[in-house]
């Protein structure tokens, strides 16, 4: 006999989980009575609940095959995990929530720190349960867990309440893999509709594909890798895309959409061919819905989603799958093709359109400390950007060889994001070199988790491009909102040597060109995490941009 | 165009499965016309009738979108099959003795019955298609309606004909032979920031 919150601490061992990300309170206070008698199962003391969100959606997102964990009190607590789970909801990052809840008896009573956690996260979760009786415990727990790695993957959350954690009752884990008739696994991939791609392929002039998250998630890289080179398909990708394809391969295009490169999207927008493979094509990708494909006598798109086909664009063949089974068995029937028309053309565009950037300041611009970040990445550091120029200038400028990991948070966009996630990303790879590249604004949203970093001495070493302003909405009020200049001065920020002091975290600052390298390599040396202040040229803008409400070659470039 | 689409819902009997089907599909941005939910001769499984004003694409996205939701087992849009879409309405009239005959020959006329009398109302129940309600509902206007309470659409196809399943849009179906084109949207899904 077992109570409740030991019951939950074991079925959280028997489905592999090695880490926890929380903070305790008083409705998951017998969670962490019984947490210290389970030293297999590591808690990071996060500093604030949406830290530990993110931590735990970086700890999935880069240990492809697990499922991140974190643990929030009752009320304030769970709410505070809102924005992680719609961030790893829309991203479909596998996460369980296991948020404590008032006991039982007082549901609905308005008694202290209570909220209706499902109700307020319901929309932002794949899923959530509601815990009622001590003997559904172990099933939920499995059951949840199933939920949220399987099919699309996403964040499930556990209601968890107190009373039931110190209810003692039998522990048995449900040995029997969890069925549900509503919850069908993902169909097999049909084969008349691949062999119909395959002809297509064999008979299209201008193929291209686009990759989306779908293919990391999937872990369809070498797969993609292969029919790219089987077809000569060149291959553009989305932005939670980047990484799923060598940057550097004779067949790689670039990020395609509002941000990406113009060579990808006149690939895109002459193709008579496109296979869209696990992505939702969101107005980011299509920028104008009619702007976007306009040349596309077959489009292809591949999901496990049955939902996404269809939503935003109608395919002329689809195919619900999982992006490596369906890749697979692509590879399998469609004959090797040699390209040339097309592929000169693409190598024409590229030329054309190149992703640069020009330095008209002098100043340190962000891209020359991204090409020096990822000289040091070898292939093989993962990259978290936050959201903002940050962003786009990491996703671009991401130069691998190989595939590889480049986490961030594409459909929600939650400022604030990289750094917590860069801890859970760490924990989940000891051994691999992690940059958390942010923006001065993003990583003040959450830098609570200083105290974590030190605690816990995790390795991150974060990137701050710092131009003194929130720099995604200044370049947009500048091009696009009539150049009126609104709440987007940050000159008021604390001075990153200073604030790293005060957490105990080593801190290096430079707006020098010439200081980069070394204070990277000096960074990269140094067994901890460090705070890298990288002062940019405070007008350094994105390009290439759709500006808003144009199409896919209505794009600028730096000029 | 938009119409009004009739899906038929199995969901498993658990707490919190009406409102995680409202959410959706508020969510999504479609309009609930009626929704009536209640359970089957199995127990563990409910079934929800749902008329929403949508599109054909919509139609779809949104079935899509309820069969993903965990609780929902199977989903059938039964629009365009021979079905009994039945509602139920309750009507508490304005009825003084000696002006009741007319109203009541009325009643019997829709085949309706008398489940209630008071010594100044009846209740009046009638259960039909939803634009025989809407008749008789406007017919009994003139006496003095009191008060008024509809049951929404519950409905069963007629017959064993084939249904629109998830799994015909998830693997089967023809290719449509028209170019790529933008989904119908619920919303505005251009040029947003």
């Amino acid at each position: 006999m077992l109570t409740g919150a030991q019951i939950a601490l074991e079925s959280l061992i028997r489905e592999g989980v090695d880490t926890i990300f929380g903070y305790p309170g008083g409705a998951n206070l017998w969670l962490y009575r019984y947490l210290p008698e389970y030293p297999q199962l590591r808690h990071v003391l996060v500093r604030h609940e949406q830290g530990g969100a993110h931590a735990a959606d970086g700890y999935a997102r880069s240990k492809r095959g697990s499922v991140g964990v974190v643990f929030a009190t009752s009320g304030p607590g769970a709410l505070n995990l809102v924005t992680g789970l719609a961030t790893a909801y829309m991203d479909s990052v596998p996460v369980v929530a296991i948020t404590g809840q008032v006991p039982t008896t007082a549901i609905g009573t308005d008694s202290f720190q209570e909220s209706d956690v499902i109700g307020s996260t319901m929309s932002v979760v794949k899923h959530s349960y509601l815990i009622t009786r001590a003997e559904d415990i172990a099933p939920t727990i499995k059951e949840a867990f199933h939920v949220a790695r399987t099919g699309r993957p996403g964040p499930v959350l556990i209601d968890f309440p107190k009373d039931l954690q110190a209810a003692v009752t039998a522990f048995n884990y449900p040995e029997a893999p969890v069925r549900r008739r509503s919850y069908p696994a993902p169909p097999q991939p049909d084969p008349a509709k691949l062999r119909r791609i395959a002809h297509l392929i064999e008979g299209a002039k201008r193929p291209v594909i686009l990759a989306g998250r779908g293919v990391l998630i999937a872990q369809a890289e070498q797969e993609l890798l292969e029919l790219a080179h089987r077809a000569h398909i060149p291959v553009g990708w989305t932005l939670l895309g980047t990484g799923a394809f060598p940057v550097t391969d004779p067949m790689a295009l670039q990020m395609v959409g509002f941000m990406g490169a113009g060579y990808t999207n006149k690939a895109v927008c002459d193709a008579d061919l496109l296979i869209m493979i696990g992505m939702r094509c969101d107005d980011r990708v299509t920028t104008r819905l009619d702007s976007f494909a306009p040349r596309v006598e077959h489009l292809v798109h591949i999901d496990i989603d049955p939902a996404e086909i269809g939503k935003n664009v109608v395919p002329h063949v689809s195919v619900v799958a999982d992006a490596r089974v369906a890749l697979r068995e692509l590879n399998r029937i469609v004959e090797p093709k040699r390209e040339h028309q097309w592929l000169t053309q693409i190598d024409q565009w590229k030329e054309e359109h190149p992703v640069r950037f020009t330095n008209h300041t002098g100043l340190l611009q962000p891209q020359e400390v991204l090409e020096e970040m990822y000289a040091r990445c070898e292939d093989e550091a993962i990259v978290l950007a936050d959201v903002g120029q940050n962003q786009i200038w990491a996703a671009l400028w991401f130069n691998y060889r190989k595939p590889g990991l480049f986490l961030n948070s594409g459909g929600t966009g939650t400022m604030g994001y990289a750094f917590p996630a860069s801890m859970g990303v760490k924990l989940a790879n000891p051994g691999r070199t992690v940059f958390c590249v942010t923006g001065e604004g993003g990583f003040v949203m959450n830098m609570q988790e200083m105290a974590t970093m030190v605690e816990n001495n995790i390795d991150v070493n974060v990137v701050i491009l710092n131009n003194s302003s929130l720099g995604m909405v200044r370049q947009f009020q500048d091009d696009f909102y009539e150049g009126v200049r609104s709440a987007v001065d940050l000159t008021y920020t604390p001075d990153f040597l200073k604030l790293g002091e005060a957490f105990g975290m080593k801190a290096l600052s430079t707006d020098r060109r010439e200081d980069v390298g070394r204070l990277l390599d000096e960074a990269m040396a140094h067994k901890g995490p460090v705070l890298l202040n990288f002062t940019i040229d405070p007008g350094a803008n994105v390009y290439p941009i759709v500006p808003l409400g144009m199409g896919m070659l209505d794009f600028v470039e730096a000029g | 165009m938009s119409q009004s689409r009739l899906l038929s819902v199995l969901v498993d009997n658990k707490p919190g499965v009406l409102q995680r089907v409202a959410s959706m599909i508020r969510r999504r941005g479609f309009n609930i016309d009626s929704l009536s939910v209640g359970p089957t001769d199995d127990d563990t499984v409910s079934r929800m009738t749902i008329t929403v004003h949508v599109g054909r694409q919509q139609a779809e996205q949104a079935t899509k979108q309820l069969a993903k939701l965990v609780d929902v087992i199977t989903i059938d849009d039964i629009t365009g099959l021979r079905n009994v879409a039945h509602e139920l309405v309750l009507i508490r009239m304005h009825a003084p003795p000696g002006e009741r005959t007319e109203l009541l020959n009325l009643v019997d006329i829709f085949r309706g019955r008398v489940v209630d009398v008071a010594p100044s109302s009846v209740i009046v129940e009638v259960t039909g298609s939803s634009e025989k309600i809407d008749n008789f509902i406007e017919l009994m206007r003139p006496y003095g309606i009191k008060e008024l309470a509809r049951s929404g659409v519950v409905a069963l196809v007629r017959g064993d004909q084939a249904r629109i399943r998830l799994i015909d849009f998830a693997v089967g179906g023809e290719d449509e032979s028209e170019g790529p084109r933008a989904a119908d949207a619920a919303g505005d899904t251009t040029g947003t920031v």
